[in-house]
């Protein structure tokens, strides 16, 4: 623990640990991304875990250090370091929550501060794959428990008394044999000449005394801030002598500059130079793409600035990228055999034998992560040094990327969190703030690079674009005895190796070979296809499509059987087991199995639950239907019931969504609650709208009025949402992205309740108006 | 030389007329709380008060507003304690915060105009606020909250 009068000073201090050099960055080992530290010291050991988790494994590691994350003012103000990054979860309150509940910390004389990226330091800070409660829920209580446990031994030196005899309560510690007390102020200075307890020894928190945990109503710390705009966003900052740039990019992934002409950019008003921005090779993992940088003296002129350039690009080989033929292309691949990725008994023969044979054809085309705030970032840099501000997920990872590309040591590099308006997986990639470093260096000056939404819409890490065709063959009875599930579609992997043809172990288990149905003869394939686009991360991921695949076609199965939709799914979920596919290099979410199996009684039991709170069956006016859909992902568990209304015009209303969930131990549900809300809408806008395409190798869309998204008018009347409470021990697990991917096959199993329309291709456009 | 009052102060602008006044608030001026989310009108997180009325600050010109009044979130009220604001925080609405100050200022204008709107109202009224991270169904309670007294 710090003794501080200025919890700012925590930025600086120093901590004396051995580091170990390790070759670990990514889950994408072997593509070649290397490099990194791991700690040695301080991270988790088994025997101290009622479980165990993945992130051990994350580039880093876990620091669990109370020296590193609190700090005591002698005013009692506990600084609590919030090290992951904030855009929307709730994440920058809740881990500084769970320090605070076990240290006994007063959460209204909490102060929390943002860590800037340095992972040696803090551990691993990539704020993606839903794992901050996850993976950090356990470290954060020891962290809290090793602070109360050394602010108790501070104590009982004072008074002379076995350590036993004191107990910290809401900010002070008390000896309740003597009835003295001291407050958490009054004992900063002698705790920090504690010894850190050792993790193995500690004692946490009897859960049934928490304050905060698991209860109801914790507001975001950014509350206040937020709404009365003192918030400070990556587009937010402002240096003395910032000058803003705006950058023309090539319109083709891959494309280069071949001329370009300044004169007409150079007369706009408050523009000041034009220059050109390098860019790198394709594919180049988060590297800049590029292009002519106007400088300016605000962002509106460098925008103007920027239409005014004349310029003339050479296209390269992605110019012939065509959504339309594309999409030919993999749905001829979805009928061929492809890689089998796992495979238990015969599907191949159980189809042929099969009473019949039910085969639907899913497309999800690429979609644009559109957050709020577009990419943005600043930059100062001076000689070998640099300093970043920028909304990022993975500042760890910029702060890499930024040394790497100014070639100076990362140690120069200081990567400041601003807070992210959005993410969605957009900001795990630092390509905006790679610009702003190149331009700071050779303009000597900090600099602003805004990104405007056009910029967003046309040079994205796209969702990637798939078709997913599923054969699923019955007996006479209605069983389904066979699965054959093909999914192509291009590999994030493609962003880092050109040679990227199947997708990554950590894609297929995205809702493709984890895939929980009890049937014996099952099949799954991945035929190969290649990227003409930077593929990258969005919220969720490939269980988007997989769900929607999936879970459509236990509707369409419900349907050829004349079943209720529930009955059906559940027929198919079967007995509560653990399911163990026959999948080599099985990814679980980057957990081990072991604490994180796939369980179907949790899966049935978020069914039963939401069918049961939300009215499964219950009668609904003509044109409206209803539907379900489960699944499992980011080791969450979640269900989703929708209700629709299509008018004669087809016009779409959504008067009522019920969702459950099973996150396992969870920390603050309110935040669960709008997580899941949020994803409601995430799905809907993405299955009535969501399209990026592609024409002579470029983006067609470009903002809001041809990219659009769900707005408060369209959005749902209501969306109940109903948490699971956790058993004793259960892990906790992911809670920002599960909720998307079981919403649009919940609609559109509603859909053909409603209409007897079965959509197999999104988005739903104006299919239902035909 | 462009005049303009902005929460209460004189400010003024002798460069380019055609500059968004979204531009001048954030880049010259400071004010950081009004946003930039698409430049086109079509998402109003640039939402601030000219007189009594929400203008998309993105496509207004300084020019436009020249002598006029304008209200942006910081001005709001003082103490941020603008009845949509209290309702805001009640309400828990925001996720990662960055449509809000639109919304707010969206909000509270449309609350000046008609102190009791409807749902349906609401929703309209609304509608051309975007929150990628979908706050909706908080936003439509917090203004009607706002309208019923916090
Ligand atoms: S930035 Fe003005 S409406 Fe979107
Ligand atoms: S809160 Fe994130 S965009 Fe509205």
């Amino acid at each position: 623990m710090n003794f501080i009068d200025n919890p700012k000073k925590l930025r600086g201090f120093e901590k004396n640990i051995k580091v170990e050099k390790v070759s670990r960055r990514s889950i994408l080992k072997g593509l070649g991304i290397t490099g990194g530290f791991v700690l040695a010291a301080p991270v988790m050991s088994r025997q101290a875990f009622a479980y165990e988790t993945g992130a051990g494994k994350m580039p880093h590691g876990v620091v669990v250090d109370p020296r590193v994350f609190v700090a005591v003012a002698p005013d009692g103000t506990v600084t609590i370091l919030a090290h992951r990054a904030e855009m929307g979860t709730g994440v920058r309150t809740s881990l500084p929550l769970i320090v605070a509940e076990e240290m006994e910390a007063d959460w209204a004389r909490v102060k929390v501060e943002q860590a800037h990226g340095d992972e040696v330091k803090f551990g691993n800070q990539d704020t993606d794959g839903s794992r901050s409660t996850r993976h950090y829920l356990m470290p954060m209580r020891q962290i809290g428990a090793s602070a109360r446990t050394m602010l108790e031994q501070a104590a009982a030196k004072r008074w002379g008394v076995p350590a036993t005899e004191v107990k910290a309560v809401n900010h002070e510690v008390v000896h309740s044999a003597t009835s003295r007390k001291l407050g958490f102020g009054e004992l900063a200075a002698d705790a920090a000449k504690e010894p850190v307890p050792s993790i193995e020894g500690l004692k946490l928190k009897d859960p049934k005394d928490f304050r905060y945990l698991g209860k109801g109503q914790i507001g975001i710390v950014d509350l206040h801030d937020i709404t009365t705009g003192k918030a400070r966003y990556g587009a937010d900052v402002r240096l003395p002598g910032m000058k803003y740039a705006v950058i023309a990019r090539p319109p083709v992934t891959g494309g280069k500059l071949v001329s370009f002409d300044p004169d007409a950019a150079l007369k706009v008003p408050g523009v000041e130079k034009v220059m050109q921005v390098r860019g790198w090779p394709w594919p180049s993992k988060f590297q800049p793409l590029g292009g002519v940088a106007v400088i300016a003296r605000n962002t509106g002129a460098a925008i103007k600035g920027r239409d005014a350039l004349k310029l003339t690009w050479d296209d390269g080989a992605n110019g012939k990228y065509d959504s339309v033929a594309y999409r030919k292309e993999l749905e001829e691949a979805s009928r061929k055999p492809g890689l089998v990725v796992r495979q238990e008994g015969d599907a191949e023969a159980a189809l042929k034998g099969a009473d019949k044979v039910v085969v639907g054809e899913y497309y999800l085309p690429h979609l644009a992560h559109v957050s709020m705030e577009p990419p943005v970032a600043v930059a100062d840099v001076k000689g070998d040094k640099a300093e970043i501000w920028a909304p990022v997920q993975s500042p760890g990872g910029t702060r890499e990327d930024v040394a790497k590309t100014l070639d100076i040591p990362e140690g120069n590099v200081t990567v400041n969190v601003t807070l992210l308006g959005g993410g969605f997986g957009r900001k795990s990639k630092c390509d905006f703030a790679l610009e702003a470093a190149l331009l700071s260096k050779e303009l000597g000056v900090p600099v602003k690079v805004q990104w405007t939404r056009e910029d967003d819409v046309r040079h994205d890490f796209l969702h990637t674009v798939s078709v997913e065709r599923i054969e699923a063959g019955l007996d006479k009875s209605g069983k389904v005895i066979a699965w054959r599930h093909r999914s192509v579609a291009p590999s994030i992997g493609s962003t880092f190796a050109a040679d990227a043809k199947h997708q990554a172990p950590f894609e297929l288990g995205m809702g493709l070979v984890d895939m929980p149905f009890e049937i014996a003869n099952i099949s799954c394939e991945n035929p190969e296809a290649a990227a003409f686009t930077r593929i990258g991360w969005f919220r969720s991921v490939s269980n988007i499509p997989r769900a929607f695949a999936v879970q459509s076609m236990v509707g369409e199965i419900a349907h050829a059987t004349g079943r209720d939709q529930k009955e059906t799914l559940l027929a198919l979920i079967g007995s509560p087991r653990i399911v163990k596919p026959a999948v080599k290099d099985m990814w679980n979410y980057g957990e081990p199995l072991d604490s994180y199996p796939i369980d179907t009684a949790r899966l049935r039991k978020v069914v039963e639950l939401v069918a049961e709170k939300g009215e499964w069956g219950r009668q609904v006016p003509k044109g409206h239907g209803l539907g379900i859909a489960v699944h499992r992902s980011f080791v969450s568990y979640i269900a989703t019931i929708v209700e629709v209304a299509v008018d004669d015009k087809g016009k779409l209303t959504v008067p009522r969504v019920d969702t459950a969930i099973d996150c396992g131990t969870y920390v603050n549900p309110e935040r669960i609650a709008s997580q899941i809300e949020g994803a409601a809408i995430m799905g809907l806008s993405l299955a009535k709208y969501g399209e990026i395409t592609f024409k002579d190798g470029k983006v067609q869309q470009k903002n809001f009025d041809d990219f659009q998204v769900l707005r408060i008018d369209e959005s749902p009347a209501v969306t109940n949402v109903y948490i699971v409470p956790p058993g004793p021990d259960t892990p906790p697990s992911g809670v920002g992205e599960p909720g998307v991917p079981p919403f649009a096959p919940a609609l559109m199993n509603a859909i053909f309740a409603a209409t007897g329309k079965r959509i197999r291709s999104l988005p739903l456009g104006k299919q239902l108006e035909a | 030389m462009i005049k303009v009052k902005i929460n209460g102060q004189e400010q003024s602008w002798d460069g380019d007329p055609d500059l968004p006044l979204l531009w001048f608030l954030r880049d010259e001026a400071g004010l950081t709380g009004t946003k930039f989310g698409c430049g086109q009108a079509l998402c109003g997180a640039c939402t601030v008060i000219v007189d009594k009325e929400a203008v998309r600050a993105c496509i207004t010109s300084i020019n436009d507003v020249a002598g006029r009044e304008i209200t942006t979130i910081e001005g709001l009220h003082p103490n941020g304690d603008h009845p949509v604001q209290k309702a805001w925080r009640q309400v828990n609405v925001p996720q990662c915060g960055f449509c809000q100050a639109g919304q707010i200022m969206q909000a509270a204008a449309l609350l000046m105009d008609n102190p009791k709107p409807s749902h349906d109202q609401i929703r309209e009224a609304m509608s051309g606020n975007i929150c990628r991270c979908g706050c909706y169904q908080r936003i439509e309670n917090a203004v009607h909250l706002a309208s019923t007294g916090v």
